[in-house]
C-alpha cells in the first residue's frame, strides 16, 4: 500500500519504456525513473514520512508538491534545504534526510 | 513608444502567462518569460518531462492543443526569451523623479536562474517597461486534527505528482474539502492507478443550487466550462467514484503514516456533526478547501488589492501601479478560459495597445462570461464560516513552527495584543519557511474571530518582502547582466540614470 507510479504497460497514455536510475536515500538505494522529482523517487519508494520537525518530531513528508509549503526538505549532495518536490532527481543523487533540532534552550511548544 | 521596442517582462507561464507572452509578441514587443518551475504550463498544464514521451497525454488535460500551439510557438520565437528555472525574489517599487512623480516604468525584478534551491544560481535584474504578473494560485487547505501526518496531501500535490510524474500518491484514497477543482484531482488520481473511495464537498446541495441556479443564461457562454466539468463527471461515472455533498474529512490517523480518516457530516456553515462520523481506511487523502493566489510580487510592487484580496486591474487588466498588469488567478479564481482571456488582454495591452482595440472584443466577453462564473463558483464552494469546529485544542495550525491551536488562542489572550504582527513574534506563527503561505490566511481568521474587533494593525499574512527564500550566498552575489540575451542586454543599456529606481 502506498504511493506507487503506475506501471507503465497499463497507463492509458501510451507511455514509451522509462529510463531507470537509483538515487541514494539515508545509505539505501532507491530506485526511480529518469525525469522523476526527488520527492516522486522517495514517494514511490515507499517513505512519506522523511523529515522529523523540530519542536515534537513528528515526521513529515511531501504535502503541496508544488514548492509551497516547504515540508519536503531534503539534503541533496551535500546541500541542505532542498525541496524535494523541485527538485529533479539524477542518477546517483544522494538524498539524506534533515531533521533540525533546536538550539540547546531554545523554544519548548 | 514602438511596440517592438517595449520590452515585457511575464512572470509566471501557466495559461495566463502564456496567452500574454504570445498577445505581447503579436503587437511586436521583445518579451521576457519567466517560471521558477523547468516546464512551461503552471501547475494547471503541469506534464511528463521530455525523458517521458507519450503517445496520449493529452488524455491527462484540458485544453492540451492550446498549450501546445501556446508553448511551441513561444519556444520558436526569437523574440521571446525563456527563462525556466527562474525564481522572482524581490520586485522594487516604480522608480520616482525628484519631484515625486512616476516615471511610468515598473520597478527592477530580481531573479535566480537555477536548479530549484541550488547554489550558485545565476542573479539577474531586469528593467523592464512593462511588467505582466501572472502568478497563479496555490491550494488552500484549512488545519484539522493530523493534518500533519504523512499521507495528508493538498490536491495540487496529488495532481501534480499524477500528472507530472505518473505516480498516484496512494491506493486507497480519499478526496475532500471542497470546490470543483476536487473532481480533477478524483479524476488525475483515477487515472494514475488510484481507487478513490470517495469524494466530499463540505457545501450542501442547497448551497450548490443556489451559487449555481440564478440566471442560468448567464452561464451559456461558459459552455465550455461546463464540458470541462461534464468530462470529469463523466470519468466519476466510470471509475465509480462516490460524490458527497455536506460531508468533510474532520480528522487523519495514523502513527507515523496516514492510515485512516474520519468523515462526518457538516452543517451549512461546515460545523461538524456530532454523532454523524465514519471512520475509512485510507493510505492517502488528498484535501483542499479552495485557491490562495500568490499576491507577493503584486504588493511588493504596490498594486492595491480589492476588498477580497485579489488584484485590483481594469479593463486593460492595468494594475494600480503603472506598466505592471496582472492576469489570471490572482485577479480572481476563474478557471483556465478566464486566465487565458485575462493573459491575451494584458500581453496586449502591456505591449502598448488598448483594451478597447477590436483584436480584444472576443476576450472582452469571454472575460466577462468567466468572471460571471467565478462569482458562482465563490458562492456555491467559498469557505463557511463553522469549519474552526474541526480543530482540538492540540490541532496544529502553523506546520512550519508547530503551533497549535490553543497555543495561539492562549497568546491571543493572554498578551490582549490585537497586532498580528506581535501575535505572529509572540507565536512564531507564519514565521516559519512556507513564509505563512500554508496558514497565514487561517491565523487572520482565527485570530480575528478571537479577538474583540477582529485585528486592529491592519497588517496581513500576503506581504513578503523577500518573494521566496533564498541562499545568504546568492544574495551577496552581485547580480549579471551580461548573459548572452538581446532582453536581459537590453534591459540593462536602457538603465540610464533617470529612470534608476531606488536601490
Amino acid at each position: 500500500m502506498g504511493p506507487r507510479l503506475f506501471p507503465f504497460g497499463v497507463d492509458p497514455i501510451r507511455p514509451e519504456p522509462t529510463t531507470p536510475l537509483t538515487i541514494i536515500l539515508d545509505g539505501v538505494p532507491v530506485a526511480g525513473v529518469a525525469g522523476q522529482s526527488v520527492a516522486g523517487v522517495i514517494l514511490a519508494g515507499g517513505t512519506l514520512g522523511f523529515r522529523r520537525t523540530s519542536v515534537h518530531g513528528t515526521p513529515r513528508g511531501v504535502f503541496c508538491g508544488i514548492g509551497i509549503c516547504y515540508d519536503c526538505l531534503v539534503e541533496v549532495n551535500g546541500r541542505r534545504d532542498v525541496r524535494a518536490c523541485q527538485r529533479r532527481a539524477t542518477e546517483g543523487d544522494v538524498v539524506t534526510t534533515q531533521h533540525d533540532a533546536l538550539p540547546p534552550g531554545g523554544a519548548a511548544a | 513608444m514602438n511596440a517592438s521596442n517595449i520590452q515585457v517582462l511575464v512572470i509566471g507561464a501557466g495559461p495566463a502567462g502564456l496567452a500574454a507572452a504570445r498577445a505581447a509578441r503579436a503587437r511586436g514587443a521583445s518579451v521576457t518569460l519567466l517560471d521558477s518551475s523547468d516546464q512551461l504550463g503552471g501547475q494547471f498544464w503541469r506534464h511528463l518531462p521530455p525523458e517521458r514521451p507519450s503517445a496520449e497525454e493529452r488524455m491527462l488535460h484540458h485544453g492540451w492543443a492550446t498549450f501546445r500551439e501556446l508553448s511551441e510557438t513561444l519556444e520558436a520565437d526569437d523574440g521571446c526569451q525563456i527563462f525556466r528555472g527562474a525564481q522572482v525574489w524581490a520586485i522594487e517599487r516604480s522608480p520616482e523623479r525628484v519631484d515625486g512623480t512616476a516615471v511610468g516604468l515598473p520597478g527592477a525584478v530580481h531573479v535566480v536562474v537555477g536548479e530549484p534551491d541550488g547554489v550558485g544560481r545565476q542573479r539577474l535584474a531586469l528593467r523592464p517597461n512593462a511588467i505582466v504578473l501572472a502568478t497563479g494560485a496555490h491550494d488552500r487547505t484549512l488545519p484539522f486534527p493530523g493534518w500533519d501526518l504523512p499521507g495528508v496531501f493538498t490536491g495540487g500535490a496529488a495532481q501534480a505528482l499524477a500528472k507530472g510524474e505518473r505516480l498516484a500518491v496512494g491506493r486507497r484514497v480519499v478526496v475532500a474539502g471542497a470546490g470543483p477543482f476536487l473532481l480533477p484531482v478524483a479524476a488525475a488520481l483515477a487515472t494514475t492507478g488510484a481507487t478513490v473511495l470517495g469524494v466530499f464537498e463540505a457545501n450542501r446541495a442547497a448551497a450548490l443550487v443556489r451559487g449555481w441556479l440564478p440566471n442560468p443564461w448567464e452561464l451559456v457562454g461558459a459552455a465550455n466550462k461546463g464540458t470541462e466539468l461534464a468530462g470529469y463527471l463523466a470519468g466519476h461515472l466510470r471509475h465509480r467514484i462516490p460524490y458527497r455533498l455536506g460531508r468533510a474529512v474532520v480528522a487523519a490517523h495514523g502513527s507515523d503514516r496516514v492510515e485512516s480518516v474520519t468523515i462526518a457530516s457538516v452543517a451549512a456553515d461546515w460545523a461538524p456533526i456530532p454523532g454523524t462520523e465514519q471512520r475509512i481506511e485510507v493510505d492517502a487523502v488528498c484535501v483542499s478547501h479552495g485557491f490562495t493566489p500568490r499576491l507577493e510580487l503584486a504588493i511588493a510592487a504596490g498594486c492595491a488589492l480589492t476588498a477580497d484580496r485579489f488584484v485590483k486591474v481594469d479593463d486593460g487588466q492595468g494594475t494600480s501601479v503603472s506598466s505592471v498588469f496582472a492576469a489570471g488567478e490572482i485577479t480572481g479564481i476563474g478557471g483556465v478560459d478566464l486566465a487565458l482571456a485575462e493573459g491575451r488582454v494584458a500581453g496586449h495591452v502591456a505591449a502598448g495597445g488598448t483594451a478597447s482595440d477590436r483584436e480584444l472584443r472576443q476576450d472582452r466577453r469571454r472575460r466577462r462570461t468567466f468572471r460571471g462564473f467565478a462569482a458562482r463558483l465563490e458562492a456555491a464552494h467559498g469557505i463557511r464560516s463553522g469549519w474552526p469546529g474541526m480543530l482540538t485544542d492540540g490541532t496544529i495550525v502553523c506546520r512550519c513552527e508547530e503551533v497549535s491551536f490553543s497555543a495561539l488562542c492562549g497568546a491571543a489572550e493572554s498578551t490582549g495584543s490585537r497586532s498580528l504582527r506581535s501575535l505572529k513574534l509572540s507565536t512564531r506563527v507564519g514565521l516559519g519557511i512556507c513564509q505563512g503561505r500554508v496558514c497565514g490566511r487561517t491565523v487572520e481568521e482565527l485570530l480575528g474571530r478571537r479577538l474583540v474587533g477582529g485585528l486592529g494593525d491592519g497588517v496581513t499574512a500576503d506581504r513578503r518582502p523577500i518573494a521566496a527564500p533564498i541562499r545568504l550566498g546568492e544574495l551577496a552575489a552581485d547580480p549579471v547582466a551580461d548573459v548572452a540575451t538581446s532582453g536581459v542586454d537590453e534591459f540593462d543599456q536602457r538603465n540610464s540614470e533617470s529612470t534608476r529606481g531606488p536601490t
